[in-house]
């Protein structure tokens, strides 16, 4: 009688731990695809010229100089683009790149399925379900100094630096971009193209290499004048920063297979 | 014997079921679970424990942390220093929060009791979710002026907090997110709904009003509901209720950058007001028959005051003495005192 309670019991541990596994992410089927990674980096520049922090002067559009002292985004929800048009999401992707930490610059990215790609997309920032979540782990862990605390959600690209045209205290530039709400929304997303597909293979790890351009903030549809704005934290300002910035602060500059 | 054995395995396999979900727990913790029960007189709550299952651990490291100093720099302040229980944990006799080095702030300290129906916290609602309620605190200078990276490394290195984390999230380390996660076990295990009130409209025994009360729970209902919405008694919008002409407080209008918003801030509960005070968003009344009289005769002509509060050429509501009093009176009737003596959430 003991024994046969022993074993009952064991029994629904063992039912129990099935369930277990039961409730973790589905990962597209009943088999098991095959997946495969691929490396990343992110080459940061300012226009034509390589991103140097604190030292270099640059200038932008309005011909204002300008130094940079920290340059950090997010890119999230990596999404690749079979020939059919399907959208494959690699499910968990947030990265948070850092000028001026190098090791930031090059994320892999597992779990991608088999198969070959005609594009990527990509969002500057973090998706709106995440931003209205609550307290996250990882690149998201508001340790990192990318969330208002007093106003809650992520700073998707956070700019620091200098300009001697800037009327702000010590001459700063400060543009906090964020903001994951009508009319005020500065969540953009980026699709880039391959000349070539990318072929995600189970036992290669090609090489997405993107040129990212902080010059690209003060550009576009908005040419910033540094005397006129060189501070914003979420609001319209941000918005017609995040509207310069969607279509022209990345660029596939090239893809090793 | 068999039977109760088999039944045992049932509620066994259960519990593990109910823990296979959550995503943070690489194994279920032991012992009880604290239990979170909707008073039959609320709503569901906004806010039901999704990926933060309410334990035993996890609410007693929340309540450790809670009135723990070391969360603050210099560890001269803890979230208990401001948020006292005797006054439904908003801060006695305190216009605005006084945080590290005496930095005073610009704001009152709000109570806290009923978070998990809120769905945005904050006089102006810049937080909107309750597991960063506690975040802004926490890091601001004037607060308790900590980074989180030194938050989570003092703890790492201050015995007992590894073993109840690892004890409280079945794994070891130390992180905000687990932070955020037990305080917000805690604060949202505070549920205050056992006021006289709360015994009148469930027909319990305690729940008797005198004439006054009952007199002014008649006034309040025609003349204060509409923002002070039972039974939690707020609404939870953001309304200027005509403090000041000119507001120095950009108030809501801060987040939402729009200048209809300019000098609102979220209603308030009544809850618990006779124990709370001071009142309003920067805690200039002391007294409610200030706050009553205020609404009598007191309300300006801000540009954005709640049209609730302006009838023609009229502002406020018009309110007699004795109303005044009968609505005070009702107001006691929110005095939750099992709430304001649980053992539970007082200092371990």
């Amino acid at each position: 009688m003991k024994l046969n309670t022993l074993l009952y019991l064991a029994a629904t541990l063992l039912f129990g731990s099935a369930n277990l596994s039961s409730c973790k992410k589905d990962d597209g089927g009943p088999l098991k695809s095959e997946t495969g990674a691929l490396q990343i980096e992110f080459e940061n520049r300012v226009g034509n010229q390589a991103l140097v922090l604190n030292s270099q002067t640059y200038e932008n559009a309005n011909g204002d100089d300008f130094k940079v002292s920290m340059f950090k985004y997010y890119v999230s929800n990596l999404t690749f683009i079979k020939d059919d048009g399907t959208e494959v999401l690699v499910p968990e992707s947030y990265f948070l790149i850092d000028a001026a930490d190098p090791a930031t610059r090059t994320p892999r990215v597992d779990s991608v399925p088999v198969g070959d790609y005609k594009a990527i997309k990509l969002t500057i920032g973090v998706d709106s379900l995440r931003n209205f979540a609550g307290a996250q782990d990882g690149a998201l862990d508001p340790a990192k100094g990318m969330f208002w605390t007093w106003n809650s959600g992520y700073i998707f690209v956070k700019f620091e630096g200098s300009s001697s045209k800037s009327t702000a205290a010590a001459n700063k530039l400060t543009f906090h971009i964020g903001g994951a709400k009508a009319p005020h929304n500065t969540i953009r997303t980026v699709t880039q193209t391959f000349s070539s597909p990318l072929r995600i293979r189970k036992d290669s790890e090609p090489e997405l290499h993107f040129i990212v351009d902080a010059g690209a903030l003060f550009r576009g549809a908005t040419t910033v004048n540094f005397a006129e704005l060189n501070f914003t934290m979420g609001g319209a300002a941000s918005v017609l920063v995040a509207d310069n910035y969607a279509s022209r602060m990345f660029r596939l500059d090239h893809v090793h297979n | 014997m068999f039977r109760n054995w088999k039944v045992a395995g049932i509620i066994a396999s259960v519990i593990i079921l109910g823990y296979s979900c959550e995503k943070d727990r690489s194994s279920g913790p032991e012992g009880e679970t604290v239990a979170f029960v909707r008073p039959s007189n609320f709503p569901e709550p906004v806010y039901q424990f999704e990926g933060n299952k309410l334990t035993a651990e996890g609410f007693e490291l929340g309540r450790k942390l809670f009135y723990d100093q070391a969360l603050s720099l210099d560890n001269s302040t803890s979230c208990g220093s401001c948020h006292q229980q005797f006054a439904a944990f908003a801060n006695l006799d305190h216009s605005v929060s006084h945080g590290i080095d005496n930095c005073l702030g610009t704001r009152n300290a709000p109570p806290l009791f009923n978070m998990v129906w809120q769905s945005e916290f904050m006089w102006d609602g810049g937080v909107h979710h309750i597991e960063f309620s506690s975040l802004n605190a926490l890091t601001n200078p004037c607060e308790m002026g900590m980074d989180l990276d030194s938050l989570t490394a003092r703890l790492s290195r201050t015995s007992p907090y590894p073993h109840l984390f690892q004890k409280a999230f079945g794994s070891a380390g130390i992180t905000s997110q687990r932070v955020l996660k037990a305080l917000t076990q805690f604060m949202g295990a505070m549920v205050s709904a056992n006021s006289k009130y709360d015994k009148y409209v469930r027909r319990e025994p305690g729940g008797e009003f005198t004439q006054a009360e009952q007199a002014g729970y008649q006034l309040f209902k025609a003349k204060c509901a509409s923002c002070h919405t039972e039974p939690l008694f707020s609404d939870f919008s953001y309304r200027s209720n005509g403090l000041d002409l000119n507001p120095l407080d950009r108030g809501r209008d801060s987040i939402t950058n729009s200048s209809a918003d300019r000098g609102t801030f979220r209603v308030p509960s009544l809850r618990n007001i006779e124990v709370s005070r001071p009142y309003m968003h920067d805690g200039r009344f002391f007294f409610l028959e200030d706050v009553l009289e205020h609404y009598n005769s007191g309300v300006k002509a801000h540009r954005n005051l709640d049209p609730s509060l302006r009838n023609g050429e009229r502002r406020g509501i018009p309110l007699s003495k004795t109303d005044q009093s009968n609505i005070i009176a009702f107001l006691k009737t929110l005095t939750d005192h099992e709430f304001l003596r649980a053992k539970k959430f007082s200092e371990p």
